[in-house]
């Protein structure tokens, strides 16, 4: 059972390796169209110069092959003719042919440079908008964007789907271009040149194609097969090395060697056929390509060949035949072989990218999935502005004046009217679910006035934490009412809302920079004086002060190089700057040992001062001061009241209190 | 470093050494082929004046055939040999890497990292691999064919051919100066690419600060610089590598028009014939191409150089536990002696994390142990099963010191319970076998109740055929914990540890689970490593530790007398100020 059930893991894989099976894309055409025109919409004119670049460069490189004929024909032949003839052959003007084609040369390479210099510049300017792109449309989704991905995935996208992207642009774009004008101008010379030898060359290519296609079928399955046991392989690895302690601990080694090698095996069996057949396509290809130029060789030999007297009879026949079509010189001849070459190996590199493009492709669709998601919609309206108070009216300033209210513009009376963000938070009969159809926040009523500390209660999965998504429209309501001082929320512009919102989670996220810098982050344009004030409101100052570089040491790895506790008091010395009148502190402290607690506790406490505050937390001493105390049971409120109002009821809450204590006893 | 990695090819050294040889001969094959069509220009085509033969053509259009037909089967041997060498390459890596791992101690996987062992057993074996089949092939294809190709020109015509090594030497020179400094401004690329994911890395999963604070314009701004400073490093880095391509192309063209103008005056002076001429136009091409697939594999190289070196150091590790000649096969009892013991997890380490431990604990007890994070709590414990080694002193248990025992014997009698536990994909009964492997359905369901895992267990719909998915993401918190207790039941074992194993069980199941194991195993050794108070103050003594070092140790009677750390945690767990736990019920 365990053999079958192992989860491909996904992530820093083998995603976007080379040889990997063509994955399965909607829309390629559509797909392909919107990636160009992304390119273009930035790069159109470079573009415009790439393909002159392409195709001035492709011609002058044919130009060179042509005047191999010219060579021999035009100049060393009647050269040989002239010296043979005991004259005193002219060099001048083979000098200037040469000379001619130079120049021709000069311009393809300064065209092929041309061309890749401004390729650097369209791959690297595009990767950059379209990460930029991705990265801004990333931060306007909403949450259940985040909840619903794994990060993992997510990432992916800035990392293995962009590089193909970059591989795509950069190479396998120039290079179908280079080719299908190669291809093109070299078709119509050889047929300039003699038409049945391009008969001929056009057959064995067809071959040579079929040859490969089959060839990268059978590699094709075999690639599927070896993906699925790597994804397997890779999957218990993970597994194995993330409880690798816990194998030491059981003695479990040898169990675990037995179950590698099996898994490790297979892997071995399918990556060996998988890369067999792909092996194959070159060889094949090769020599194909070998037999085309021996078989161009024997019919151009024929066109070519002059009938002597020491011709047999069926010889002299059979040329005689073949020269109905037309004849050759020796130096067509020699042109026309080396264009089989350069006819062949196009069509063949366009087969070798064609495996990348889809890959690339599949890069892409995942790339615009992600542009296309619905970034989070705010509709609101009602904005919070500095404010002042005048003869007892509340008027709108421009400047910090620590007095804030919400400016509210009534539509149908045309009138604008303040009121003071104060912290009045209530729930009325609220209805929520992720998904519609299942419900986890059921009839849910509460108010908490200004300045009063709410405590949620419960199981873990009874939606306390879903209560306070809802508040900051991390995620938006099925039914009922949220108002934030006597507005619905929904009225309020999301960005303000969250303004006036402060929240401290029980993961700590601190971000790569400073410890300055981290505590500003609640408040930009803070001073340093009002950073220190922060630290020490929260009773972070201290330890700040005993890191090597005080403020300005940097933080790495969110925050790796600091402990729980630590990080913890961080996160609420940037709360505290930001100032907000509710705050939100969703299990702060559980991860924290009592003795360290009590340190963030104290910080704790006087940021809660004088502030809404909803905190979640199963730790009494968080609790019991709490000016309401709702006891949450799978989506209900089903107990509420202060500590000891609760107490008295001898319900649940009662229930949890003694129910520990009769354990302590 | 590649001499580690080289040795693991083992039954596969005789096929990655044969496949070049099947390369060579492709190789020769290809390179027969110009001088063949250049015969077949010069003397069965012929010109004006010396009538072809096309007998000739025909005679040498069949060895040309037949060339390329054994091309082929030297190139599709060659491409299977290079597919099995390097597919065995990369799966005796694995396992060699995988084996050795099985040794490691803690203090090895703490050194590399769980993350760090995972991408070497994957992504770094499947660079490897990439790159061997490569090297397998262009490494001796390349050089190859541009000796050979070089060597047919010499043949053809020194004169000429001294223009290819002249044009080789130039181009190598200038390719290798590019390279060189390409790959300074790549490694930049790297880093900045770094701070790039970091940047993503650290807004995905902090998203929610980042909407709290409302600060997606800022992050933003960010991104835009980090993204612009790879802009800038790249476009650096690519705008020397877009040179190479035009180099190449001019030496080329010149050696071309060099040879044209060279070779129609030797071919008018007879030194030349035509068809060699255009042999030599053929070699001009491989020879140059070859070039620039040799700086290719040096490219190749260097990238997977890391991984190499990332393999290399899993291979050479050495694990720093080993089993001691004659070990003892036995434990008597659960007694365990702490003395003087010092340790430290690194070698260099200035502050040791335990300082001059002294305790002696009877066969039987049940101790607690607590203190504040980073006290060194889990230090202490997983010195007992020699999960560590001890820096001075010595850890007896049952009255031998633990480097005496066999590792085996050792760990099946001392049962611990990590802090940071794991359950592994597979239905309940298979993780609960992991504690003894031939433990009968009625054992399994003991361990259960004893460690109250069945009440829960016993509500599923598929009950211990429960299919766990992996790391236990199925099952809550404290669910995992009971299950990881009544695996480390299964072994019945002399010693039990508890490291923290209750955290997530709210407190009237902890004390549940506390209530059986006084009951049901009286003569195993506990250890209760806890936050709560009330998970240890039943035991017969409690261990407080403090910076390293045991700051007292006695009942909870005692302590609470004489220890003020003791006293203080209590007070702050209990009484007016008390604690109470509003966790998970389940």
């Amino acid at each position: 059972m365990a053999d079958e059930k192992v989860r491909e893991v996904k992530g820093p894989g083998p995603r976007g390796q080379r040889g990997m099976p063509r994955p399965k894309i909607k829309n390629p055409g559509k797909l392909l169209k919107r990636l160009l025109g992304y390119v273009f919409k930035f790069y159109g004119l470079q573009m415009i110069l790439v393909v002159v670049c392409i195709v001035v460069s492709v011609l002058a490189n044919i130009q060179g092959t042509l005047f191999t004929k010219t060579l021999i024909d035009g100049y060393i032949n009647p050269l040989l003719k002239t010296a043979n003839e005991g004259g005193s052959p002219d060099f001048g003007p083979l000098g200037f042919a040469i000379l001619r084609v130079a120049v021709f040369y000069a311009i393809g390479i300064t065209a092929s440079y041309v061309q890749s210099l401004t390729m650097v510049f369209i791959t690297q300017g595009t990767l950059k908008n379209l990460r930029a792109a991705l990265f801004e449309h990333m931060e306007s989704l909403p949450i259940k964007y985040f909840d619903t991905n794994a990060h993992g995935d997510i990432m992916s996208i800035y990392t293995n789907d962009i590089d193909t992207l970059r591989q795509m642009i950069s190479q396998s774009m120039p290079q179908l271009l280079n080719s299908a004008i190669t291809i093109v101008s070299v078709f119509i010379s050889m047929i300039v040149l003699n038409i049945p030898l391009t008969i001929l060359t056009i057959i064995m290519v067809a071959t040579m194609l079929f040859a490969s296609t089959s060839a990268a079928k059978a590699s094709g399955r075999n690639f599927v097969k070896q993906q699925k046991n790597l994804g397997k392989l890779n999957g218990y690895i993970e597994e194995m090395m993330n409880g690798e302690k816990v194998i030491k601990v059981f003695c479990h080694e040898q169990k675990t060697i037995e179950d590698f090698d099996k898994y490790n095996e297979e892997l071995f069996e399918s990556a060996y056929k998988a890369n067999a057949f792909s092996a194959l396509l070159g060889p094949i290809n090769a020599q194909l390509g070998n037999i085309s130029y021996v078989l161009c060789a024997l019919l151009g030999g024929a066109l070519a060949l002059t009938t002597s007297s020491s011709t047999g009879a069926g010889v002299a026949f059979f040329l005689a035949l073949v020269q109905l079509f037309g004849t050759l010189s020796v130096g067509s001849l020699a042109s026309f072989l080396t264009f089989n070459k350069s006819f062949s190996m196009p069509i063949n590199q366009v087969s070798m990218q064609f495996n990348s493009i889809i890959m690339a492709l599949a890069g892409a669709e995942r790339v615009f999935n992600l542009l296309d998601e619905k970034p989070e919609m705010d509709e609101g309206y009602v904005m919070l502005v500095n404010a002042e108070k005048k003869d007892g009216k509340i008027v709108e300033v421009d400047h910090h004046t620590g007095f804030w209210a919400w400016k509210h513009y009534h539509k149908a009376e045309g009138t604008t009217d303040y009121k003071p963000l104060e912290g009045d938070v209530t729930f009325n009969d609220v209805d929520f679910g992720y998904t519609d159809e299942k419900m986890v926040l059921h009839n849910i009523v509460l108010h908490a006035e200004p300045g009063q500390k709410i405590a949620l209660v419960g199981s873990t999965g009874a939606g306390k934490t879903t209560i306070t998504n809802l508040i900051n429209r991390f995620y938006d309501i099925q039914d009922g009412k949220i108002r934030y001082d006597n507005i619905n929320i929904n009225k309020i512009s999301k960005k303000d809302l969250r303004k006036s919102l402060g929240i401290v989670l029980q993961d700590t996220h601190l971000f790569t920079g400073t410890v300055a810098e981290n505590i500003r982050y609640g408040k930009l344009d803070a001073t340093d004086e009002e950073v220190y004030a922060a630290a020490r409101l929260a009773n972070a100052d201290s330890f700040i002060r005993r890191l090597p570089d005080g403020y300005d040491t940097m933080l790495t790895g969110d925050g790796a190089n600091l402990s729980q506790g630590q990080r913890q008091l961080l996160a609420i010395a940037r709360a505290a700057i930001a100032d907000p009148p509710v705050l939100i502190l969703d299990e702060a402290t559980s991860s924290i040992d009592t003795r360290t607690e009590k340190i963030v506790q104290d910080g704790m406490d006087k940021l809660m001062a004088n502030r809404t505050t909803f905190v979640i937390a199963h730790r009494l001493s968080t609790i019991r001061n709490s000016d309401c105390i709702l006891v949450m049971e799978q989506g209900r409120i089903i107990e509420r009241g202060n500590h000891e109002e609760l107490l008295a009821k001898k319900g649940r809450y009662y229930q949890l209190y003694t129910g520990n204590k009769s354990e302590t006893a | 470093m590649l001499k580690t990695l080289a040795k693991q090819l083992k039954e596969f050294t005789f096929t990655a050494i044969i496949s070049p040889i099947w390369m060579i001969g492709e190789v020769i094959c290809e390179m027969i082929i110009p001088v063949l069509m250049g015969r077949i220009v010069d003397i069965g085509i012929g010109t004006d004046e010396v009538p072809g033969d096309m007998g000739y053509i025909a005679k040498a259009g069949l060895i040309m055939v037949v060339v390329a037909a054994f091309g082929l089967l030297c190139g599709c041997m060659g491409g299977l040999t290079r597919s099995k060498a390097s597919a065995g390459l990369s799966r005796n890596l694995r396992k060699a890497m995988h084996d050795n791992i099985q040794t490691f101690s803690f203090a090895n996987i703490d050194k590399f990292s769980t993350s760090g062992l995972v991408t070497r057993l994957t992504t770094d074996v499947t660079n490897i691999q990439n790159s061997f089949m490569m090297l397998l092939s262009m490494a001796v294809r390349a050089p190859m064919s541009m000796v050979v190709a070089m060597v047919m020109s010499f043949y053809l015509s020194p004169r000429i051919a001294s223009i290819y090594l002249i044009a080789v030497i130039f181009l190598a020179c200038i390719m290798f100066g590019l390279m060189g400094t390409t790959t300074r401004y790549f490694k930049k690329v790297f880093e900045r690419y770094d701070a790039l994911n970091e940047s993503v890395q650290e807004n995905v999963s902090a998203i929610r600060v980042v909407k709290a604070y409302v600060r997606e314009e800022y992050e933003n701004e960010k991104f835009q610089k980090a993204a612009f400073n790879i802009y800038e490093m790249f476009v650096k880095a690519e705008k020397r590598l877009a040179k190479i391509g035009p180099v190449m192309m001019g030496t080329v063209y010149t050696c071309i028009l060099l040879i044209s103008w060279a070779g129609a005056h030797m071919i008018v002076s007879n030194e030349l014939t035509t068809g060699a001429l255009m042999s030599l136009l053929a070699y001009c091409m491989n020879i140059l191409m070859s070039l620039m697939m040799v700086s290719m594999v040096f490219v190749m190289i260097t990238m997977s150089e890391a991984s190499a070196k990332r393999i290399a150091e899993v291979l050479n590790e050495k694990s720093s536990i080993v089993n001691p000649e004659n070990p003892v096969m036995e434990v008597k009892d659960g007694s365990v002696v702490f003395d003087h013991v010092y340790f430290s997890y690194k070698e260099d380490a200035k502050e040791p994390v335990l300082k001059d431990v002294n305790l002696d604990i009877r066969s039987g007890e049940t101790i607690g142990i607590i203190g504040s994070t980073g006290s060194a709590k889990s230090s202490l414990v997983n010195l007992i099963s020699r999960l560590y080694d001890v820096k001075e002193g010595s850890v007896k248990v049952g009255g031998r010191d633990v480097r005496e025992y066999d590792l085996e014997v050792l760990r099946n009698e001392v049962a611990v319970v990590l802090q940071k536990n794991e359950l592994f994909s597979g239905t309940i009964y298979e993780n609960l076998r992991w504690g003894k492997p031939d433990a009968t359905e009625e054992e399994c369901r003991r361990a259960c109740e004893l460690a109250c895992a069945s009440e829960f267990i016993d509500k599923m719909p598929q009950g211990y055929n429960t299919y766990i998915e992996q790391g236990g993401s199925n099952v809550s918190g404290g669910q995992k914990q009971r299950l990881c207790i009544a695996r480390a039941l299964l072994k019945a074992p002399k010693i039990l540890i508890l490291d923290d194993s209750t955290s997530a069980v709210d407190t009237a199941t902890d004390a549940k689970i506390r209530k059986a194991f006084a009951q049901e195993i009286p003569n195993t050794t506990k250890f209760i490593i806890a936050q709560r108070i009330s998970s240890v103050e039943n035991c017969d003594r409690i261990i407080v530790m403090e910076d390293g070092t045991v700051n007292d140790f006695g009942s909870h009677k005692e302590l609470l007398e004489r220890n003020p750390i003791y006293r203080e945690v209590y007070e702050s767990q209990t009484g007016a100020n008390g604690d109470a736990d509003f966790d998970e019920k389940n």
